[in-house]
């Protein structure tokens, strides 16, 4: 038996099951996400929300491809890949791997540690330029993520705290293609709380990575989450209310405004500036891998 | 009862709460944050435990 207190409900095995694979179908069908025919790829770590999100894209009958990142974090990402490869295999799913270190000369901890970027800010940019380049590439219309409704709700709440204004013009279930290779990015577990995806991975059977990256420890997103879901106690629901609010009423008075963007003089990917953020990372980390090196 | 944590996983031993709720409680953990397991069954809050229970304590956090 596992409780859904914002929906007043408990739900057996079989019933929860087929609860998440609703609000999952309902979320792809109210944003209009993605249609059948169209080549589907999913960003894979090895954590709950990736593996649950293909077990449930494949239960809902989409073929859907995964791409796995290898940041180069010790035991963490060899742990994530060794998961991921397992449920593809038992699947008979296709993943395809990228290594930062092999395809780009450094990894996410040497980059945090010889820039100015925290970790969580190296990595985020890092997996959006690389999960992106991935798609654009290999020819996929849609690129899939696992972000969750309480990644949905900290972020959301992040922003508003500091009144990010772009942030939330930017803050969207679905982020349309753009031109020069940016591929439509979709978020179908919007409607399906962290906890949900883990006791979802659990009674599926799914063996996923359960420690936290050690590079993540303390972040300021996981503590708005823990303070998200400390009010959650008290007020069930409050969570999806300060969500969807958001994206049914507020989000109305952020209009997206696209900046123009431009080919990045190194990589050709497109960018507001002249340089994309990923290749000054990339240029000042390796250089000073080199320096150090020398 | 024996409890298993994560991050980093550890056991400990903790004596006293007859209910998921209180040893949440006593962990100072909500039960939002964390999926409370024994053997291969999910436990709601109002499940009442055993000294003799080993629970696991899975936080579900993660990310950033």
């Amino acid at each position: 038996m596992i409780s859904v207190r914002r929906h007043n409900a408990g739900f057996c095995r079989s019933h929860f099951i087929e609860h998440i694979h609703r609000q999952v179908a309902r979320t792809i069908s109210d944003h209009h996400m993605f249609d059948a025919g169209e080549r589907l790829v999913l960003g894979v770590s090895g954590g709950k929300d990736s593996l649950a999100l293909w077990e449930i894209l494949t239960q809902l009958g989409y073929r859907v491809d995964g791409v796995y990142l290898h940041l180069g974090i010790g035991e963490y990402s060899s742990d994530g890949l060794r998961l991921s490869r397992r449920f593809a295999s038992e699947r008979d799913l296709s993943l395809r791997v990228i290594d930062l270190g092999t395809e780009h000369g450094f990894s996410i901890p040497e980059a945090a540690r010889l820039t100015s970027r925290v970790a969580c800010s190296a990595c985020g940019l890092s997996k959006r330029y690389l999960l992106n380049e991935a798609a654009a590439e290999m020819g996929y219309d849609v690129l899939v993520v696992g972000h969750n409704l309480d990644d949905e709700a900290a972020v959301l709440l992040g922003n508003v705290l500091r009144w990010e204004v772009d942030y939330l013009a930017r803050q969207r279930p679905v982020l349309p293609t753009a031109d020069g290779g940016l591929v439509r990015k979709v978020k179908p577990l919007l409607r399906v709380a962290e906890r949900e995806t883990a006791a979802y991975a659990v009674l599926r059977g799914i063996q996923y990575e359960i420690e936290e990256c050690p590079m993540a420890a303390g972040n300021t997103i996981n503590r708005y989450k823990e303070w998200l879901n400390r009010l959650e106690e008290q007020s069930p629901g409050l969570k999806a209310q300060f969500l969807f609010g958001f994206l049914d009423r507020g989000a109305a008075y952020f209009p997206p405004d696209p900046p123009e963007l431009l080919a990045c003089g190194e990589c050709g990917r497109p960018t507001p500036g002249e340089t994309c953020s990923f290749c000054r990372l990339k240029k000042v980390t390796v250089l000073r891998i080199a320096r150090r090196s020398a | 009862m024996k409890v298993i944590m994560h991050q980093p996983r550890r056991e400990i031993e903790v004596s006293g709460p007859r209910s998921v709720k209180a040893l949440l409680n006593r962990l100072d953990l909500v039960s939002e944050s964390v999926l409370v397991i024994r053997g291969d069954e999910l436990l709601t809050d109002d499940v009442r435990l055993s000294p003799d229970d080993v629970i696991e304590v899975r936080p579900v956090i993660s990310g950033g």
